[in-house]
C-alpha cells in the first residue's frame, strides 16, 4: 500500500511541473507581456523595463522560470494590482467561505444523489427513474448563474424565505474566528449566527450543487445497473441470499467505486463553478476574488488562483486514487 | 440496502435542515423590519480604496468620508450652494489673494483634540507639502483646486495656489494664496478638503502612500484610523463581508445622528441589491438602475431622485484619426445621433438632452443655446464634403459599472453606434471594464477615437466642468488648438461672479459652434432608493449625501 | 500514465473503443425515443438557423418607432401588431433577434467545436500514428489541460484577450475541446494500429501517412461524433457563462443566446421574457445535443445499451 502511495505522489510531480511551465507560459503570453499587465495602461518603456528587471526578465529563460518556481513553492504569489495585498494572504481571507460553499454543495450532492442514483436503477424504466434521468439531463442544460438569479428571485425575494445573498445578515453580532461562518458560530455558542450563516449557504449552496448532483445520479445509476447485471449478483441470488444481504452487500459496495472516483472530479467543477455562484449571490470567496480579477485584469491574482484551482484538483484526484486503491486492492497492482 | 437507506435518511435530514432554515427565516420575515432597530443599512455599489478624503478620487471612497469629516465650507443640503460648515463666515480681500475664514468654537476631534485655527493651518500646510509622488498623485482634487505642490515630484506644475496659511487666534485662520482662482471658495467644500485631526494624521503617519505595481497601498491613519469631526465616527471596515460602519458622534457639534449605527455593505452587482431591499436585508441602496424605478414604487418603496447635475458626452478624440480633426466630421457625428430617442428611451424620468456643456443649474450655462438636432441626412452630407464617406471609428465604451451620467452604459452605447451605422460610419466597438482599463485607456493613453464619458459636479463653478474637460490638452481629447485652452484660462481667471458667468456663457457658445470637441448627450438624475420606513434622507444634486439626518421609523 | 484523472480518461478510452456508425448502430437510434427527441430539436435547431435570416421580419440591430414610442428605462412594449414578441430594451424586435441569434449561437457552438476537434485530431493522430515519446510528450500536456476544471481554462484563455470579442469566444470554449478529442483520437489510433486490418493494409506497402489518414482515421469517426455533439452543448453553455462574466462578444449589437441573456438580467423585473425566451431556447438547445450525444453513444457502445 504505501509504494502504491509512494508511486502516486512520484507520478504526480511532473505533471505538476508541467502545470507550472504551462502557467508560466500563460503569463508571458498576456498581452504586453507581465510588466504591462502590472502597469497596465500605464506602462511607459521606462518603467515597463524597470519591472521586467524587478521580475527577472532581463535574464534567461531557463534562469526565470527556475525564479518563478522558487517564488511559487515558497508561497510568493506577488501583489495583487487591485488592492496592493499580497496575492497569498487575500486567498486566506476568501478561502474559507468558498470551502464552506463547496463542502456544503458536495454534500448535497452525495447525499441526495447516491440514493437517488440507486432508486432511480433499482426502479428503473418505472417514473420514478424516467424523471429522474430527465431530471439530470435539465440540471446539466441550465445555464447555472440563470438557476442561481430564479431561485433568488422566487425563494428569497418573492416568498422571502432565505436571505437573497451575502454570507451573514449585516449587523449581526458574529464573531470571526476561524474564517468559517457556521463553524464560528457553533465554537462560540452563538447558536443564531450559525442559524443565519446556514440560512445564506442555502440557495448558493443548492445552485453549486446542481451538476455533481446531476452527475453523481447518472453514474450512480449507471454503475448499479451494471453491478445489478453481473454474475456475482446473479450468483448471489441463486445462492439464496436475501435480497437485503445482496443489495448492501454485493451491489452497492461494488457500485460505488466509480462513484468515488466522480464525486472527486465534481471538486474541480466545484471550483469552476464558483465562480459564476459566487457571483450571482455576492459571495465574498475565491470565485468573487477571480471574477474581480478578470474584469479588474489583475494578472498575479489570475495567476495564483489558476494555478491553485489546478493544483487542488490534482491532490484531491490523487486521494482519490488512494482511497480507490485501499477500497479495491486491484488497482494497487495495475 | 441498508446503506442505501442511511445515506436516504441523512439527505432527508438534510433536507429537514434547509426547511427549517427556511421556516426559521420566513417567521423572522413577517416580524417587519429585516434590519436592527437602530441600524441603518445602505447598499452601496463600490469598495471604498481607504478613508482618508485627501487621496480619494472617486464617488465610492467619498461616501464614507462625508459622514465622518467636516469640511471648512458646506453645502446646503440639497443644493449646490455654499452654507457654513466648520467656518461661520469667510471673506477674501480685495483681489481674491486672500481669504479668511472665521471658525467655529467648541468643535473636537473623535480623537478628543480640539479643532482650531492651529488645525486648520496644519491640514492647508500638510496638502501643500505632500512628501512623495505616489501621495501627491493620489491627491487628485487637491492639485486640481490649488495646482500644485511645494516640491512638485510627480509631474511638472506651476508654482502652487496656495501661498500660507496663519493663525492669529483660535478661531480666526487666514489663508493667503499666490494668485486668485475662479474655483474659490467653493472649493473649500470639497470633500477631499475636509479637516483631518493633526494629532491623529501624526500618530498614523498620514502622509504615508506607497505604490506596488499598478496598486497604492495607504498609510494606517487612512485604513483604520480615520479621524474627523463629523456626525458619525469611524468603527470598521470589515473586508470579507465587505462593510463599513460607522457610530454616532455624540460629541458633534450640530444637530446628532438619529441612528446609532450606519452600516455601508457593498453589492456590486445592481439585480442583488435591489433583490436585498425587496427580501428586507437592507434599508436602501444608492443608484437604483432606472428600469427598476417603477417597480420599486410599485413595491412601496421611496425612490428620491436627486436634482440634476452632471453631463454625459460623447467623446472624440482627435490624436489617433485625421478625420476627426476636421470640425465637419465632428458635427456629422453630433447629427447622427438620435439623443431625443436615446433621453426618452435609456434614460429617467428628468433627464434632458444636453445643449452644452454644463447643466442648467451652473453659473455659466448659455440659455440661448439650443440642442443640435438629429439629422441623418445633414450628417451624411457633412461627411461627404469632408470626403469621409467610409469612415472608421474605434468606439470604446465602459463595462462593469454604473455612473449616476450614465446608466447601463451598454445600452447607451448599442444606440449611439447603431446611429452612427445608419448614416455609413464603421464602428468598432471596443469594451474595456471601467476599472479594468476603460479609465486609463481614455485619460491617460487615449488610444480611442470615440467614447462615452461625464462628469457630476464637485461645485457649483463652470470652470469644475469646463476647465476639466478642456482647459488643457488632454489624451482623452487630443485638442491641439491652443485659443481653446486660452478662452478657458480666461473665463476662469475672470473672479467676479456676474464677469465669470458671461465668461463661460461665451466658452459655451463657441464650444459648440466653432471646436465642437465632443458632442453633449444627456443630463440624467441619479437616484436613491429607501424602505418606506427611512426618513428625512435629503438627495442633493452633488450625490454627497449624509446620513445623519435619517431616522428609522 | 499518471492516473489522477485515470477515470475521466478511461472514459474517453472506452469510447475511442467504441466501433464506426454501423447499420445495427442506426438501427438502433431508429427505435429509442430519447434518440429521436434530441435529433428533432437539433434538426430543428440547425434549420431555424440556417434559414434564420430569410425567417426573421427583421434586422438583429434594426430599431423602430413603433416599439420605441413607449419604450421607456421602465417599461418595454409587449407584442403588437406586427411585433408577435414585443420590443427588446432598445426598440429592436425581439422576435428577429431571437430567430437571428440561433445562427449566432450555432455558429459560437459549431466552430469552437469544429476548432478544438480540428486541433485535437492532429495532436490525438500524431500521437497515436507515432506513438512513443511524441505521444509521452503529447499525452502529458493534455493530461494537464484536463486538470484544469473546463470553465476555469475557457476563462483564462478568454482573460488573455485585451478586448473581449467573438473570436476570443470561441478560442476560449474551442480550447476546452481541445484534450478531450486529442486523447479520444490517439485511444482509437492505438488500437487500431494493432488491428488485423491495418496490420495487413500496412504489410501490403501502403504508405505510412495514407494507412492513417485512409484507414486509421475514418475508423475512428464514431466517438468523435458523439463526442463532438456532446461538446456542442457545454461550449453553448460555457458561451453564455462567459458573458455573463463580461468575457463575451464586444458588439452589444450582435443579438446571440447567451448575450442576450446576460443583458436582460437588468429587466428581469420589466420583461422577463428577454431573460426567459434566450434562457429557454439554451437549455433546449444544449438538452437536444446532450439526448443525441448520449443515446449515440449508448448505439455505439458494444455492452449494449443500459
Amino acid at each position: 500500500m504505501l509504494r502504491f502511495v509512494v508511486r502516486r505522489l512520484l507520478q504526480v510531480i511532473p505533471t505538476l511541473l508541467l502545470l507550472s511551465l504551462l502557467v508560466f507560459w500563460w503569463l508571458r503570453s498576456l498581452p504586453g507581456g507581465p510588466a504591462t499587465a502590472l502597469l497596465g495602461d500605464k506602462a511607459t518603456p521606462e518603467r515597463i523595463a524597470e519591472i521586467n528587471r524587478g521580475l527577472g526578465l532581463d535574464q534567461p529563460i531557463l534562469t526565470q522560470y527556475w525564479l518563478f518556481l522558487g517564488r511559487v513553492v515558497s508561497g510568493d504569489f506577488g501583489t495583487s494590482t487591485i488592492t496592493g495585498e499580497p496575492v497569498l494572504s487575500e486567498i486566506a481571507r476568501f478561502m474559507p467561505a468558498t470551502i464552506e460553499l463547496s463542502v456544503v454543495a458536495l454534500l448535497i450532492a452525495v447525499l441526495l444523489g447516491i440514493p437517488l442514483g440507486y432508486l432511480a436503477a433499482r426502479y428503473r424504466g418505472r417514473p420514478l427513474d424516467v424523471a429522474t434521468v430527465i431530471g439530470t439531463l435539465v440540471g446539466v442544460a441550465v445555464p447555472v448563474f440563470f438557476l442561481g438569479y430564479l431561485l433568488k428571485q422566487y425563494i428569497a425575494v418573492d416568498l422571502r424565505l432565505l436571505p437573497p445573498s451575502g454570507r451573514l445578515s449585516t449587523g449581526i453580532d458574529a464573531t470571526d474566528v476561524t474564517g468559517f461562518a457556521v463553524l464560528d458560530g457553533l465554537l462560540t455558542r452563538e447558536f443564531d449566527a450559525s442559524l443565519d450563516a446556514l440560512r445564506h449557504l442555502v440557495l448558493p449552496a443548492v445552485t453549486l450543487a446542481t451538476i455533481p448532483l446531476a452527475v453523481i445520479v447518472r453514474i450512480t445509476r449507471a454503475s448499479v445497473l451494471d453491478v445489478l447485471g453481473a454474475d456475482f449478483v446473479r450468483t448471489a441470488n441463486a445462492k439464496g441470499l436475501a435480497p437485503i444481504t445482496v443489495r448492501s452487500r454485493h451491489v452497492l459496495r461494488n457500485a460505488l467505486l466509480p462513484v468515488s472516483t466522480t464525486i472527486g472530479l465534481q471538486v474541480g467543477l466545484l471550483l469552476a463553478g464558483a465562480v459564476l455562484t459566487e457571483k450571482v449571490f455576492v459571495w465574498g470567496g475565491i470565485g468573487t476574488m477571480l471574477a474581480d480579477a478578470i474584469t479588474l485584469k489583475d494578472y498575479p491574482r489570475l495567476q495564483a488562483l489558476l494555478l491553485m484551482g489546478a493544483v487542488i484538483y490534482v491532490v484531491v484526484n490523487l486521494l482519490v486514487d488512494i482511497s480507490y486503491a485501499v477500497i479495491d486492492p486491484r488497482v494497487r497492482l495495475s | 440496502m441498508r446503506s442505501a437507506r442511511r445515506l436516504a435518511a441523512v439527505g432527508a435530514a438534510l433536507v429537514c435542515a434547509v426547511s427549517l432554515a427556511a421556516c426559521a427565516a420566513s417567521e423572522r420575515g413577517q416580524g417587519g423590519s429585516g434590519t436592527p432597530a437602530d441600524t441603518l443599512i445602505i447598499g452601496v455599489p463600490g469598495t471604498p480604496k481607504h478613508f482618508d478624503p485627501l487621496f480619494a478620487s472617486d464617488g465610492e471612497t467619498f461616501r464614507p468620508s462625508r459622514q465622518m469629516y467636516d469640511t471648512l465650507i458646506t453645502h446646503k443640503r440639497g443644493t449646490a450652494q455654499l452654507e457654513p460648515g466648520l467656518a461661520l463666515e469667510w471673506t477674501p480681500n480685495a483681489d481674491f489673494t486672500q481669504w479668511t475664514f472665521k471658525l467655529r468654537e467648541g468643535v473636537k476631534f473623535h480623537d478628543g483634540t480640539d479643532f482650531n485655527a492651529e488645525a486648520v493651518c496644519f491640514n492647508l500646510n500638510r496638502w501643500v507639502n505632500l512628501p512623495s509622488a505616489a501621495a501627491q498623485t493620489q491627491a487628485i482634487y487637491y492639485a486640481d483646486a490649488f495646482e500644485g505642490f511645494t516640491n512638485n515630484l510627480a509631474s511638472a506644475k506651476d508654482q502652487p495656489v496656495y501661498k500660507s496659511c496663519t493663525a492669529p487666534d483660535p478661531t480666526t485662520a487666514v489663508v493667503s494664496l499666490n494668485r486668485a482662482k475662479g474655483a474659490f471658495p467653493a472649493a473649500f467644500a470639497l470633500t477631499s478638503l475636509s479637516i483631518s485631526s493633526p494629532a491623529a494624521l501624526q500618530k498614523y503617519n498620514g502622509d504615508k502612500v506607497e505604490q506596488s505595481g499598478q496598486a497604492y497601498t495607504y498609510s494606517e491613519y487612512a485604513t483604520a484610523h480615520p479621524t474627523g469631526t463629523g456626525p458619525f465616527k469611524f468603527e470598521s471596515f470589515d473586508r470579507t463581508a465587505n462593510t463599513v460602519t460607522f457610530v454616532r458622534n455624540d460629541q458633534y457639534w450640530g444637530e446628532k445622528a438619529k441612528v446609532a449605527k450606519l452600516i455601508f455593505k457593498v453589492i456590486p452587482d445592481e439585480n442583488a441589491r435591489k433583490q436585498e431591499l425587496q427580501s428586507g436585508t437592507i434599508d436602501g441602496y444608492d443608484y437604483p438602475s432606472p428600469a427598476d424605478w417603477k417597480a420599486l414604487r410599485d413595491g412601496g418603496f421611496n425612490v428620491l431622485v436627486r436634482p440634476v447635475f452632471n453631463i454625459l458626452y460623447m467623446g472624440i478624440n482627435q490624436k489617433n484619426n485625421p478625420a476627426l480633426k476636421d470640425l465637419r466630421v465632428r458635427q456629422a457625428l453630433a447629427y447622427a445621433i438620435d439623443r431625443e430617442s436615446l433621453v426618452r428611451n435609456q434614460l429617467p424620468e428628468g433627464a434632458v438632452v444636453a445643449t452644452q456643456f454644463l447643466p442648467e443649474a451652473v453659473a455659466g450655462y448659455a440659455k440661448d443655446l439650443k440642442p443640435i438636432p438629429y439629422d441623418p441626412e445633414k450628417a451624411k452630407q457633412l461627411l461627404a464634403e469632408a470626403g469621409q464617406s467610409n469612415l472608421t471609428v474605434n468606439f470604446y465604451y465602459p463595462t462593469e459599472v454604473t455612473r449616476p451620467y450614465m446608466p447601463n452604459p451598454t445600452n447607451i452605447f448599442t444606440a449611439l453606434a447603431e446611429n452612427l451605422r445608419q448614416v455609413g460610419i464603421t464602428v468598432n466597438p471596443v469594451p474595456q471594464p471601467w476599472n479594468g482599463g476603460y479609465v486609463d485607456s481614455i485619460t491617460a493613453n487615449g488610444v480611442h477615437d470615440l467614447h462615452l464619458f461625464g462628469w457630476t459636479g464637485d461645485y457649483n463653478d463652470a470652470g469644475n466642468f469646463i476647465g476639466t474637460f478642456f482647459g488643457r490638452n488632454k489624451p482623452e481629447f487630443g485638442i491641439t488648438d491652443q485659443s481653446l485652452f486660452d478662452e478657458v484660462a480666461k473665463a476662469d481667471g475672470t473672479v467676479d461672479p456676474a464677469g465669470h458667468a458671461a465668461a463661460y456663457e461665451q466658452v459655451n457658445r463657441d464650444l459648440m459652434s466653432k471646436y465642437l470637441p465632443a458632442v453633449p448627450v444627456s443630463s440624467a438624475p441619479p437616484a436613491l432608493v429607501l424602505r418606506e420606513n427611512i426618513k428625512g434622507l435629503i438627495p442633493t444634486p452633488l450625490t454627497d449625501e449624509r446620513y445623519f439626518t435619517v431616522s428609522k421609523g | 500514465m499518471t492516473t489522477f484523472t485515470a477515470r475521466r480518461k478511461a472514459r474517453i478510452d472506452e469510447l475511442a473503443g467504441g466501433r464506426s456508425l454501423t447499420s445495427e448502430a442506426f438501427r438502433r437510434l431508429r427505435r429509442d425515443p430519447v434518440a429521436i427527441t434530441g435529433a428533432v430539436v437539433v434538426g430543428l435547431f440547425v434549420v431555424v438557423a440556417a434559414l434564420a435570416p430569410l425567417l426573421a421580419p427583421h434586422g438583429a440591430a434594426e430599431t423602430f418607432v413603433e416599439l420605441k414610442r413607449d419604450l421607456r428605462p421602465g417599461t418595454i412594449p409587449g407584442p403588437m401588431e406586427g411585433f408577435p414578441l414585443g420590443s427588446d430594451q432598445l426598440g429592436r424586435d425581439f422576435l428577429s433577434r431571437m430567430l437571428l441569434a440561433s445562427q449566432q449561437t450555432l455558429l459560437v457552438g459549431v466552430l469552437a467545436t469544429v476548432i478544438g476537434l480540428a486541433v485535437g485530431v492532429v495532436i490525438g493522430t500524431i500521437a497515436g500514428a507515432f506513438g512513443g515519446w511524441v505521444d509521452t510528450l503529447l499525452m502529458r500536456l493534455t493530461d494537464v489541460l484536463l486538470a484544469v476544471p473546463h470553465l476555469l481554462l475557457a476563462i483564462s484563455v478568454a482573460a488573455l484577450a485585451a478586448n473581449p470579442s467573438q473570436t476570443t469566444v470561441i478560442i476560449a470554449v474551442a480550447i476546452v475541446g481541445v484534450p478531450i478529442f486529442a486523447r479520444l483520437l490517439r485511444g482509437s489510433m492505438l488500437a487500431q494500429r494493432e488491428s488485423d486490418h491495418v496490420v495487413a493494409v500496412t504489410a501490403l506497402g501502403v504508405r505510412r501517412s495514407a494507412v492513417v489518414l485512409r484507414h486509421m482515421l475514418p475508423n475512428a469517426i464514431g466517438p468523435v461524433i458523439v463526442q463532438a455533439t456532446l461538446t456542442l452543448a457545454t461550449a453553448i453553455l460555457d458561451a453564455a457563462a462567459l458573458s455573463f462574466l463580461g468575457l463575451g462578444d464586444a458588439d452589444p449589437g450582435r443579438a446571440e443566446w447567451g448575450l442576450m441573456l446576460a443583458q436582460a438580467q437588468a429587466y428581469l423585473d420589466v420583461r422577463p421574457a428577454l431573460a426567459f425566451f434566450p434562457a429557454v431556447a439554451i437549455i433546449v438547445v444544449a438538452l437536444g445535443f446532450t439526448l443525441l450525444g448520449e443515446s449515440l453513444r449508448e448505439a455505439l457502445d458494444p455492452k449494449g445499451s443500459r
